[in-house]
């Protein structure tokens, strides 16, 4: 009897290696492969929205599902390097990973694996690192946050028409003082300036990229500091769900919040990495070199808002965004114009921004020019990271 | 844990179904018990991943077998040495926690000590720059690993030993405080405020053959050190009397507080040495998940062998050869991290479930007289078993045999086990 099952298990396990065998024939045409690696997953609306942007890259490259194959839950240590050393093994031609902590260990493994392109979302090494096979890619974010901000100011112009009393202040939910961050609730606030003049706003940290209760309780401080408006630049739902729970409106980021709040979620800004993806694959089949720094633009449509919420937002909001929007396009606006926020009260016509990731943490780079800081020119990953009048951040320890 | 009396009971008044203890049970037998648990569980998930993710049976194992095996040559040279490397790692936590285990001492902390002696190995090439050459510096990472963790592992153990405080909440409260101690540090090293200080360039251990081996070897050697320790040394068996019974290590002359103290240094230092390697072998780097929820992973794997350090290799193995195949569905089948972790969970619950039929026998009466009630004398979560027993037959007799505790220091068991309820009792 033991035998039997023994010799009945051994032939399914015969039969499993046969197809297992038969399955990885592919033929040379298709053979293209990219892997991707992902810090979480779906749970974590950072990563989906990477999730998303490969799946649409791959339905518009007509690619099968065996030809992009994603990791996910790999933490910014060592396993993210056997994650890219095993993607390499399985046939990828591209690894890419989508967390800032993940790319030393890309490099590692970019500097082992020559023929096999590394692309990194976030990451600031690329330009300086000097590696032909190792990439950097981000998208002109401040952009988009600048367009919400613009719908949060009408909407906080519409609230002050309503009732008299209220003081244009609003509130910022960041993950840490770092220049991504900075860069975008200031993009936000210049946007919420150019509606409402004289608006304030109060930035809280909580020192971590996803930690939903430490979210809510910021939202909650700022709630209670008097900010009539909020919006967040952190990865859970904790700051909108507080939002609706207190019937704030909010701004958010990442993706839309509107199932879960319907009353005050107003627009949301996001990344949108599917071009991203078309491009590196598009490349990498043809041939062709990938950029070392790629920053995506909301004319190449790498950023993108949802649709307005028409119940929390103000009316013509949708319009307004067009045209400013069309404004950036053209050229003719640009987010951090130095006529339009000052630092100390004064009026910056020179700024050395930390663009080359060394260890001396000190400016590097000129960047501003024409009467603008140039961000996400020098490097794709964001370097603002100045401290504007009528920003005040509540905490700074992180 | 503890009072299996047999249940006494009159002929008249047999309960339908009714459980003892059981003694001794052969090698083979109990094994085929755990094996068919495995077998089951995995018939059951794949079931459920059909239902969930339409992934069909053969899919589903096709699937663990490309995680752990890889999908082809190359693949597999990478991911067996995962597999090899993790094992290890995970061993090596759970090796840490099992002589405070074996005490009696509840030390959930294993986590938040790796976790500060990943960071004192951390600081101390931080800090030290270029001043010291490569053995130098690795002795300093081991030394600043150890010690931090042996502080980590000590301060609830001599609160435990001088006031009783509770072991498993202080060590759980020092997880905190070493987590938010890593992010502290984390943000006062990058002064551009990405709080992620990237791979270090020195304090890197050499490759001996292959990056992964002198760990895993290390390991190895610890696992058999440590079972000398345990089974076979004076100190070993004073920490299985303590664990039996505080009163009978007091009568027979043992200092129980230095013993607490002297073993969660031992556990401490272990975990130091587990976080030393986490850095200086594979991350050269800290973050605040750098011990990722191993430290309590590392007591399933404890528990399970009974705290065996031999039989922990082939629980740490199983534990993480799962994780591994289950991880593969959320690539495979394009599902997020939850499903692989329900199937993991399906999978240890069997494994732990049987153990019950291999420890206890059940005993079902063919005709259920109406007035049958069960004892109350029977263990607690003995009232679970109920549906599990109902295939068994109706022989009247014994439906599952087994073997006795599984402990292997039998002797201590018995000598204590009359003491055993009053030393314990608090």
């Amino acid at each position: 009897m033991f035998k039997k099952i023994l010799s009945l298990c051994l032939a399914i396990l015969m039969v499993a290696g046969l197809c297992v065998g038969l399955s990885s024939c592919n033929s040379s045409k298709d053979s293209f492969k990219i892997g991707v690696i992902l810090l979480h997953d779906e749970s974590s609306t950072y990563d989906k929205n990477f999730i998303n942007g490969i799946n649409d890259a791959q339905k518009a490259l007509g690619l099968k599902d065996s030809q992009v194959i994603i990791k996910k839950g790999i933490p910014e240590g060592n396993e993210c390097y056997e994650a890219a050393a095993e993607l390499v093994a399985e046939g990828c031609k591209i690894v890419f990973a989508d967390s800032f902590g993940h790319e030393d260990y890309m490099i590692k493994a970019a500097k082992e694996f020559k023929d096999v392109q590394f692309c990194h979302a976030t990451g600031t090494k690329a330009h300086t690192e000097g590696l032909d096979n190792y990439h950097n890619a981000f998208a002109s974010i401040y952009e988009g946050r600048y367009l919400a901000g613009i719908a949060a100011g009408l909407k906080l112009k519409a609230m002050m028409e309503a009732d008299s009393t209220i003081v244009p202040k609003i509130g910022y939910v960041g993950a840490f003082t770092y220049a991504e961050v900075i860069s975008g609730y200031t993009s936000f606030y210049l946007g919420v300036k150019e509606i409402v003049p004289n608006v304030t706003m109060d930035v809280q940290f909580t020192g971590s990229w996803y930690d939903e209760n430490e979210e809510r309780n910021a939202a909650l401080a700022l709630i209670n500091g008097g900010c009539v408006l909020i919006s967040q630049h952190a990865d859970s739902m904790g700051a909108p769900s507080v939002c609706e729970d207190k019937n704030v409106p909010n701004v958010s980021y990442n993706g839309s919040t509107l199932s879960s709040c319907p009353n005050t979620f107003i627009v949301s800004s996001r990344i949108d990495w599917a071009p991203y993806f078309e491009y590196i694959c598009n490349q990498v089949i043809n041939g062709k070199k990938i950029d070392t720094d790629w920053t995506g633009t909301i004319e190449t449509a790498s950023v993108r808002l949802t649709d307005v919420n028409d119940k929390a937002a103000a009316a013509n909001t949708q319009a307004t965004i067009d045209q400013y929007k069309a404004e950036l396009i053209a050229g003719t606006r640009h987010v951090f114009d130095t006529n339009n926020f000052t630092v100390d009260g004064q009026k910056l016509t020179s700024y050395k921004a930390d663009v080359d990731t060394d260890a001396n943490y000190e400016g590097d780079t000129e960047v501003i020019k024409d009467g603008y800081f140039h961000e996400s020119e020098y490097r794709s990953a964001p370097y603002f990271d100045l401290a504007i009048d009528g920003i005040t951040r509540i905490n700074v320890a992180f | 844990m503890s009072s299996y009396n047999v249940i006494k009971h009159e002929v008249s008044k047999e309960p339908l179904i009714h459980i003892t203890k059981n003694s001794a049970m052969p090698f083979w037998k109990s094994f085929l018990i755990r094996a068919a648990a495995v077998a089951i569980a995995f018939l059951l998930c794949s079931i459920l991943s059909y239902l969930m993710i339409g992934a069909n049976p053969l899919e589903f194992l096709k699937t663990f077998w490309d995680g752990n095996f890889g999908i082809n040559a190359a693949a597999s040279k990478i991911v067996i040495w995962k597999l090899a490397k993790d094992t290890a790692v995970l061993l090596c936590i759970a090796l840490a926690i099992t002589p405070a285990f074996r005490m009696k001492f509840w030390n959930i902390g294993a986590e938040g000590q790796v976790l500060i002696g990943a960071l004192a190995a951390v600081a101390v090439v931080y800090y030290s720059g270029d001043k010291f050459p490569d053995w130098l510096l690795f002795l300093f990472m081991l030394l600043a690993a150890v010690a931090a963790g042996i502080v980590w592992a000590v301060i609830p153990a001599i609160f435990k030993a001088i006031w009783n405080s509770n072991e498993t909440l202080f060590t759980l409260m020092m997880n905190y405080a070493a987590t938010y101690f890593v992010a502290f540090c984390l943000v006062k090293w990058t002064p551009d405020g990405s709080s992620t200080l990237g791979e270090l360039k020195r304090g890197h251990l050499p490759s001996i053959g292959h990056p992964y081996l002198l760990l895993i070897l290390t390991v190895l050697l610890i696992t058999g050190l440590l079972f000398v320790y345990l089974y076979y040394s004076k100190q070993g068996y004073e920490i299985s009397v303590v664990g039996e019974s505080q009163r009978t290590a007091k009568y027979i002359g043992i200092n129980v507080k230095k013993v607490i103290i002297r073993t969660m240094t031992l556990s401490g230092a272990l975990c130091g040495l587990t976080g030393f390697m986490i850095v200086a072998a594979l991350d050269h780097s800290v973050t605040t998940t750098t011990v990722g929820g191993r430290g309590f992973t590392a007591i399933i794997v404890s528990w399970m062998a009974k705290f065996n350090p031999l039989v922990m290799i082939g629980v740490a193995f199983l534990i993480v050869f799962l994780n591994q195949g289950a991880n593969r569905l959320a690539t495979n089948f394009r599902v997020g991290k939850a499903f692989p972790d329900l199937v993991v969970g399906v999978i240890i619950f069997f494994v732990i479930g049987c153990e019950f039929f291999i420890r206890y026998k059940v005993h079902i009466r063919r005709k259920a007289p109406a007035a049958a009630s069960v004892s109350g004398n029977v263990a607690e979560g003995i009232s679970e078993s109920g549906e599990g027993s109902g295939g068994g037959g109706g022989d009247g007799s014994g439906v599952v045999e087994a073997s006795g505790e599984a402990r292997s220091d039998e002797a201590v068991n018995e000598t204590v086990n009359d003491t055993e309820k009053e030393g314990n009792a608090k």
